[in-house]
C-alpha cells in the first residue's frame, strides 16, 4: 500500500532579522533554510537535533503561526500560506499543537471546561449541553477525572496540565498534530504515561504526528520516521531503523551516540563532537557542520552539500555518507 | 577505607506559610575519596537540598533541623563561621546547572577565577593569573590565556559551564557537588562536559558528587548511586547492582518507564510525586508502589541491607 501524503513542505525558509534599530538595518538569522519534507497520513516524523537548530520553527511554519520567509506548506494537496482567514481558520481545526510549557500556554483564568471547550465555541450548531458533553467525554479519553472540570490550570501537575493541553488540541478533531518537546516539563515517571497517551490516541483518532523534541530515547521510541536538523538544514531524513541501524552523516552518529543510555558505562562507540554549535547568525560556509565533523575534508568548507536521497527514502546532506551500517 | 564526607540522619525543613514541608527527612549516604557518586531523583526528591546543606547554603524558608554532616572527622553543621569558610569553596566546591546564573557578567573570567584564589590562598596576582590560565586548559578552553579576558556572555553554553568547573577546581578540592551540570546543555555538548569530568576525577582523583534526575548520566558516569523520593534515600549501591539488580520498587519503577527502542507500551508508573506538604502516612511511595502492603501504609519502611554496599528502604526486605 502507498503511503499517502498529508503535508507537503517544500523549500521552506524562515529569516528572522535581529538588532535592528535606527542605526543597524540589523543582522538576519536563518533559522530554517530550504526545508523540504513529506509527512504520511498516521505517522509520527520526529524533528531533532540541538538548540538552535530550527525544528520548533519549522513546527510552527508549518501550522502557518509564523509567516515563511519563502517555500510552500501544502496540507492535503492545499497552499496553507494561500487560504483566506476563514479557510484558515477552518484549516486550524485539522492542523493543532501541544506546547513544550503547560505553565505558560493556558490560561490561568479559564477553568478546564473553558480551555478544552474554547475550540468548539465557533461551532454554533452545538448546543451548551452538547459541547459540555464532548468535553466530559475528551477528558476522560486524556485521564482527566469529570470533578475536574470547573478546576482552574494551577491546581493541577506538570503531567496532568500536559493531558489538559492535549485533550485541547484534540477536541477540535484534528488529522495533524505537530507535539513541541511536550514532555520535557515533566518528571520521569510521569513522562511514560505521556508518551503511552500521545502513542494511544495516534491509534485510536488516526492522528499524523510531527514530533519535535531534543530527547532522542523518547523520539527512538515513538517515531516511524526521524528528521536531523542542525543550525536551520535537514542533514538527514529516513526511517527510524535506518537512522538507528545505521546513520549516514556524521553529525546524527554524533548525536545518538552522544545520548546517554541506562546501561552501565561509557558507550564505546560515542562519537565525541569538539566545540558547541556556531552561531546561527553567521553559520559556517560550505557544509555547516564541517567546524565539528570528524571527517571534514576541503570540499566541505567550500560547497554546501545537497540534499539527495542516498537510496529510496534515505536522505541525506553530506558529501562524504558514512557507510552503510 | 574511611569516608571523605557523610551525610548523617539529616533533616531539613521548609517553613512555608501552608505549614512545614519536610524536604530532607533523615538522609544519610556518604561519599568516598576520589570517586563518582551518583544521586539521582525526581523534583522535590531532596537532592539539591541535601547537597546544599552540606555547604550551608540552604535557601529562606529552609533550616537544617537535625544530623550531622562530617566532612574529616569535623561536623560541618557546628563549625564556627570561619572554620567553615576555610572548607566551603576550599575543599568542597559546587557548580550549578545554569553557569549564566553562577557567573557574575558585571565581571572578566579572570577576576572571577582569581578572586577564589586570592581569597583562600596568599598568592600574587601574576600567580594567580597563571593558575587559572592552566585550568582552563585543563578544561578544554582554546586559546586560555585570551578567553581569561572574556565576559560570560562572550562564552556559549558549554564554555561557560566549562568555566565554572574549572573555578570549581581552581583550589583543588576532595569534593565537587555537581548539581545538575549538564541538564541545561545540548546533548552533544553534555557527552563533552561528562567526558571532561571524568577525565578530570580520573586525573586528579576530586571526588565528584553528581547529582542529576536523568538515569543515564549516572549509568555511564557514576560508580555507586543513591536513589531519592520525597526527602528520603530509597536506595543505594553499586551502580551495576542498581541498574541489574534494583530492588526498590520505585527504582524498579524508574528504570523501567525510560523508553527503548521499540514501539511497545512503556512501563507506566501511577500517580504522580506528591508535594512535599502532604506526604503520604508510611512510606511515602505507597500510594504509587504496585507492591503495596497494609503495612506500608501505617509503618515507616526500614533501612535493609539486601547485599554487601547494596540498600533499600523497603518492607519487601523484611
Amino acid at each position: 500500500m502507498k503511503q499517502q501524503t498529508i503535508l507537503e513542505v517544500k523549500d521552506l525558509t524562515k529569516y528572522f532579522v535581529v538588532g535592528r534599530s535606527i542605526v543597524s538595518s540589523g543582522e538576519v538569522v536563518k533559522a530554517v533554510d530550504g526545508l523540504s519534507f513529506d509527512l504520511f497520513q498516521g505517522e509520527t516524523l520526529s524533528f531533532v537535533g540541538e538548540s538552535g537548530c530550527g525544528k520548533s520553527t519549522t513546527g510552527r511554519l508549518v501550522l502557518r503561526l509564523i509567516e515563511a520567509t519563502r517555500g510552500t506548506v501544502s496540507y492535503k494537496g492545499r497552499d496553507v500560506a494561500k487560504l483566506s482567514g476563514g479557510e484558515l481558520r477552518k484549516l486550524r481545526r485539522e492542523m493543532q499543537i501541544i506546547f513544550q510549557d503547560p505553565w505558560s500556554s493556558l490560561n490561568p483564568r479559564l477553568t478546564v471546561g473553558q480551555i478544552i471547550g474554547e475550540g468548539l465555541r465557533r461551532n454554533k450548531e452545538l448546543s451548551q449541553a452538547e459541547r459540555k458533553r464532548r468535553v466530559l467525554e475528551m477528558m476522560e479519553t486524556v485521564g482527566l477525572r469529570p470533578e475536574q472540570y470547573g478546576r482552574h490550570p494551577h491546581e493541577f501537575s506538570g503531567g496532568q496540565r500536559q493531558r489538559l493541553g492535549i485533550a485541547r488540541a484534540l477536541i477540535v478533531g484534528p488529522k495533524l498534530v505537530v507535539a513541541d518537546e511536550p514532555l520535557s516539563a515533566l518528571d520521569v515517571s510521569v513522562q511514560a504515561q505521556v508518551v503511552n497517551l500521545l502513542a494511544r490516541l495516534k491509534r485510536e483518532m488516526g492522528l499524523s504526528y510531527l514530533f519535535i523534541s531534543h530527547d532522542l530515547a523518547v523520539v527512538e521510541h515513538i517515531s516511524d520516521r526521524i528528521a536531523v536538523m542542525y543550525l536551520g538544514k535537514l542533514m538527514e531524513l529516513a526511517s527510524k531503523q535506518a537512522i538507528y541501524s545505521g546513520p549516514r552523516h556524521p553529525y546524527t552518529q554524533a548525536l545518538f551516540s552522544a545520548a546517554p543510555t541506562a546501561e552501565v558505562g561509557r558507550p564505546a562507540d560515542r562519537v565525541i563532537l569538539s566545540g558547541d554549535v556556531p552561531s546561527p547568525l553567521n553559520p559556517p560556509p560550505g557544509c555547516r557542520f564541517h567546524t565539528r565533523c570528524p571527517h571534514a575534508q576541503d570540499d566541505c568548507r567550500r560547497l554546501e552539500p545537497e540534499f539527495r536521497p542516498l537510496e529510496s527514502g534515505h536522505w541525506v546532506a553530506c558529501h562524504h555518507p558514512l557507510a552503510r551500517g | 577505607m574511611e569516608p571523605l564526607l557523610r551525610i548523617e540522619d539529616l533533616q531539613v525543613n521548609f517553613h512555608t506559610t501552608q505549614g512545614v514541608a519536610q524536604a530532607v527527612c533523615g538522609v544519610n549516604y556518604h561519599i568516598d575519596p576520589g570517586e563518582v557518586l551518583g544521586v539521582v531523583g525526581e523534583s522535590g526528591s531532596g537532592k539539591s537540598v541535601t547537597a546544599l546543606a552540606v555547604l550551608g547554603l540552604v535557601p529562606h524558608p529552609g533550616r537544617i533541623a537535625g544530623g550531622r554532616i562530617r566532612y574529616r572527622e569535623r561536623d560541618l553543621l557546628n563549625l564556627p563561621a570561619k572554620e567553615l569558610r576555610k572548607v566551603r569553596g576550599d575543599r568542597i566546591s559546587m557548580i550549578f546547572q545554569e553557569p549564566m546564573i553562577s557567573l557574575n557578567p558585571a565581571f572578566t573570567i579572570e577576576n572571577q577565577l582569581t578572586e577564589a584564589l586570592r581569597t583562600h590562598r596568599s598568592i600574587s596576582k601574576q600567580e594567580a593569573r597563571n593558575r587559572a590560565v592552566e585550568m582552563l586548559a585543563m578544561v578544554d578552553i582554546p586559546d586560555p590565556a585570551k578567553r581569561i579576558r572574556d565576559y560570560p556572555h562572550h562564552l556559549s553554553g558549554g564554555m561557560r559551564q566549562r568555566v565554572m568547573i574549572a573555578e570549581a577546581l581552581l583550589l583543588d578540592p576532595d569534593v565537587l557537588l555537581a548539581d545538575e551540570p549538564t541538564t541545561a546543555l545540548d546533548v552533544t555538548v553534555q557527552a563533552s562536559v561528562l567526558d571532561l569530568m571524568r577525565r578530570l576525577n580520573e586525573r586528579i582523583g576530586t571526588a565528584i558528587m553528581l547529582i542529576t534526575h536523568n538515569l543515564g548520566v549516572v549509568a555511564e558516569s557514576a560508580k555507586r548511586v543513591v536513589v531519592m523520593y520525597c526527602g528520603r534515600v530509597v536506595e543505594q549501591g553499586a551502580v551495576g547492582e542498581i541498574f541489574g539488580n534494583a530492588a526498590h520498587p520505585y527504582t524498579r519503577g524508574l528504570l523501567k518507564s525510560i523508553p527503548r527502542p521499540g514501539g511497545s507500551e512503556l512501563y507506566e508508573m501511577k500517580g504522580i510525586v506528591p508535594s512535599i506538604l502532604e506526604l503520604p502516612q508510611g512510606c511515602p511511595f505507597h500510594p504509587r508502589c504496585p507492591q503495596a502492603m497494609p503495612r506500608c501504609v501505617r509503618e515507616q519502611p526500614p533501612w535493609r541491607e539486601l547485599a554487601a554496599e547494596h540498600h533499600a528502604l523497603c518492607w519487601l526486605y523484611e
